[in-house]
């Protein structure tokens, strides 16, 4: 029978297939851990006696809560150092390989699965952390879970799933310059909504998808789940594979010539049927910034702020008051005049080697605007010591941007990194919920490109925004190879 | 977890829309390490404001949340669903739910019963009318009674067994070791391994230090 991606990594998994209503077992691959999600996970397990039943399949890393600054000192922060300090106990006595604080593989989770060479086309991979989504960018399908799901996945290397529906997202064409993955995605949850992915895996497919470097793959994987999607997949293909070889995890001799057979297999049939289709066309799209306070609530960035009373639907009506209101923004504004005070580059949606290189071309010879606060943060050691062996730390040091040490900082917030209240911020992250970034802070998310565009200009600014004298690259794929 | 059957309680109406288990619970609360004690984070930032729902009297008791459509939604955080269950709220009625709250809420005990949203307004507009006013939600007969308003609600098979049993999900599974040990048999060599680990060589990383800020803020004021 036809199946789709999706479909097709399921059902290699099946331990047991669920009967008279009940979930099927599946196994679980790679179990990637972090500090914040899993001590009462450890605890669980430590309460009832039972042991890791894979560690061998279990890695774990300290991001959320690991400060930018200082890292060779005590963490400051006393909550987020016990928490620190729990996960390292917990790996210790229960034999999980951890990367820590000043560990040059210690970076966001998202980040270090691909980077190592464990994620992989094929595998079921999970996390306590929605973002877990990232992975599929392999053709994985991968999911964040819950504190409960952790214990489970821990003691049993499986997890009770009800199977999701599939829903295809073809972007045809070619990008035009300046807009790049983000601004993909960021287009297509505007589209279906916050909501619209619910109970799906999402496929993305066609030319603009293909084009993408995994880089970029994993950006729209990665905000699947603000379109409340749990997983997005994309097919393996040769750029996968190329992005995995020789990498220190991955299969070699036999192994990789019987995994990639295996891979190439890994698409969805020409027949198979998804329970809904989304199609767009990348010509269409432009540079993508959000307005409001969830992900949903983007535009163009040459639009303007909604005006709530031409809205038709009541709750959205609502919904946009409310968050027009919390971000002090003027209906009818043009996004272009919005004024940022701080530029935050990083996080596992955009603080990849990529985007610290798009965010480079054009920060390059460049100063930042006197009003804004410029943070680059890389997704992990390794991703900070590329950019380091490719220049470009001094390219954001001399543009007057701080350069940190890797972590999801202020993508949420937990460690030092934060905005103050009625605090601005252009950021590469990918939530902008209420407080998100710190208690009463404005988030607007955007590309790498448009956050260095607007710290040159202080306001909401594309490429395009910037003189001739400023280098431009390519549209897709970007022209982001190291010089 | 504790058999579920039955709850009625006082009815609290959020009327929001989208509400993000960052809301729900804000990130500076999940330092901590315990599963409990997680009351006074419940909708902190919201908390603040005098006339936030749960500032009311007549609704600070309030066991049943009636909230707008898709709760629950971007962070995977179990702890949104500790926090609600540490308040005291032991059903959250809304017309849609973002799958992973969902998933929470159903491995500890808190009822996760979604309703058509015409029918939360309908008891949005009881509770408001006569704040106080209990809500039974009945997980048997699958029903919702909010005053005249009696109407029906969903929720998975599987997960109603589960909350009406009061089973542990890691118990059920453990019962088919045998089967999870058979499967592990037949994984394929490709697979990748996390231990004995391998990476790149080792490599000193340099610490960041603060900077002198034009405007004279320190970096995170």
């Amino acid at each position: 029978m036809a199946g789709t991606l999706a479909e097709k990594v399921w059902e290699n998994h099946i331990v047991r297939r669920g009967t008279d209503g009940a979930p099927d077992l599946l196994y679980i691959d790679l179990h990637l851990v972090h500090e914040v999600t899993s001590p009462q996970a450890f605890e669980g397990l430590r309460l009832a006696g039972r042991p890791v039943r894979r560690p061998d399949l279990t890695l774990a890393t300290e991001d959320h809560n690991t400060p930018t600054l200082d890292i060779d000192r005590p963490i400051a922060d006393t909550t987020s150092r016990t928490q620190i300090e729990t996960l390292r106990n917990n790996a210790k006595e229960f034999g999980v390989r951890l990367h820590s604080l000043g560990d040059a593989d210690q970076g966001i989770v998202h980040q270090v699965g691909p980077q190592l060479g464990l994620t992989m086309p094929g595998l079921t991979v999970v996390c306590g952390d929605s973002h877990t989504s990232t992975h599929g960018a392999f053709g994985a399908l991968a999911f964040g879970i819950g504190t409960s799901e952790v214990e489970h996945v821990l003691a049993t290397q499986t997890l009770p799933l009800a199977p999701f529906k599939t829903m295809a997202i073809t972007v045809n064409g070619a990008l035009p310059i300046g807009a790049t993955a983000k601004d993909i995605i960021l287009a297509v949850i505007a589209k279906i909504g916050t909501g619209g992915g619910q109970g799906y895996v999402l496929e993305y497919r066609g030319e603009a998808i293909r084009s993408l470097s995994m880089e970029g793959r994993m950006t729209i994987c990665n905000m699947s789940i603000e379109a409340g999607a749990r997983a997005g997949m994309i097919a393996p293909d040769q750029t996968t594979f190329d992005y995995l070889q020789g990498r220190p995890h991955a299969p070699e001799g036999a192994d990789w010539d019987a995994a990639v057979a295996y891979w190439e297999t890994l698409r969805s049939d020409d027949d198979a049927t998804f329970d809904a289709e989304v199609v767009l066309e990348a010509a269409d799209l432009e540079p993508f910034v959000t307005w409001g306070t969830n992900p949903g609530q983007g535009l163009p960035l040459s639009g303007s702020v909604p005006v709530p009373e031409e809205i038709a639907d009541a709750n959205e009506r609502v919904a946009a008051e409310r968050a027009i209101e919390y971000m002090g923004l003027t209906p009818g504004q043009p996004l272009r005049e919005i004024a940022v005070d701080t530029v935050f580059i990083g996080s596992c949606t955009n603080g990849r080697i990529e985007d610290l290189r798009a965010a480079a071309k054009l920060m390059q010879g460049q100063s930042k605007a006197d009003s804004v606060r410029v943070l680059v943060v890389p997704s992990s050691a390794r991703v900070r010591l590329q950019a380091e062996a490719e220049g470009l730390d001094k390219i954001f040091l001399d543009f007057g941007a701080e350069w940190r040490n890797a972590g999801c900082s202020m993508c949420l917030g937990m460690n030092p990194d934060q905005l103050a209240p009625g605090e601005r911020s252009a950021s590469t992250s990918n939530r902008n919920f209420e407080g998100r970034q710190g208690k009463g802070g404005r988030t607007h998310l955007v590309s790498p490109l448009v956050a260095a565009a607007t710290a040159i200009r202080g306001t909401l600014s594309s490429v395009s925004d910037l003189g001739p004298d400023v280098a431009v690259p390519d549209g897709s794929p970007l022209d982001l190879q190291p010089a | 977890m504790e058999k579920f059957t039955q709850h009625t309680g006082v009815g609290v109406p959020l009327r929001r829309s989208n509400v993000d288990t960052d809301q729900i619970i804000p990130a500076v609360y999940l330092k901590r390490v315990t599963r409990t004690g997680f009351e006074d984070a419940l909708f902190a930032a919201w908390r603040g404001d005098p006339s936030f729902v749960l500032n009311q009297d007549a609704y600070r008791t309030g066991s049943v949340l009636v909230a707008g459509p898709d709760f629950g939604t971007g962070s995977s955080r179990e702890h949104a669903v500790w926090a609600l269950k540490d308040y005291g709220f032991k059903v959250v009625l809304a017309s849609r739910f973002a799958d992973i709250f969902r998933g929470n809420s159903g491995k500890q005990g808190l009822v996760a019963a979604q309703l058509a949203q015409e029918d939360v307004e309908l008891i949005w507009k009881v509770l408001e009318t006569a704040p106080g006013t209990e809500v039974t939600v009945d997980l048997e007969a699958r029903t919702v009674t909010c005053d005249d308003v009696v109407v029906p609600f969903q929720i998975d098979d599987y997960t109603r067994w589960r909350l009406m049993e009061g089973l542990d999900d890691i118990g059920l599974t453990l019962q088919h070791e045998d089967e999870i040990t058979a499967f592990e048999a037949t994984r394929d060599a490709w697979r990748p391994k996390t231990l004995p680990a391998k990476h790149l060589p080792p490599v000193e990383i340099k610490a960041a230090r603060p900077v002198e800020l034009s405007l004279g803020r320190r970096p995170g004021l």
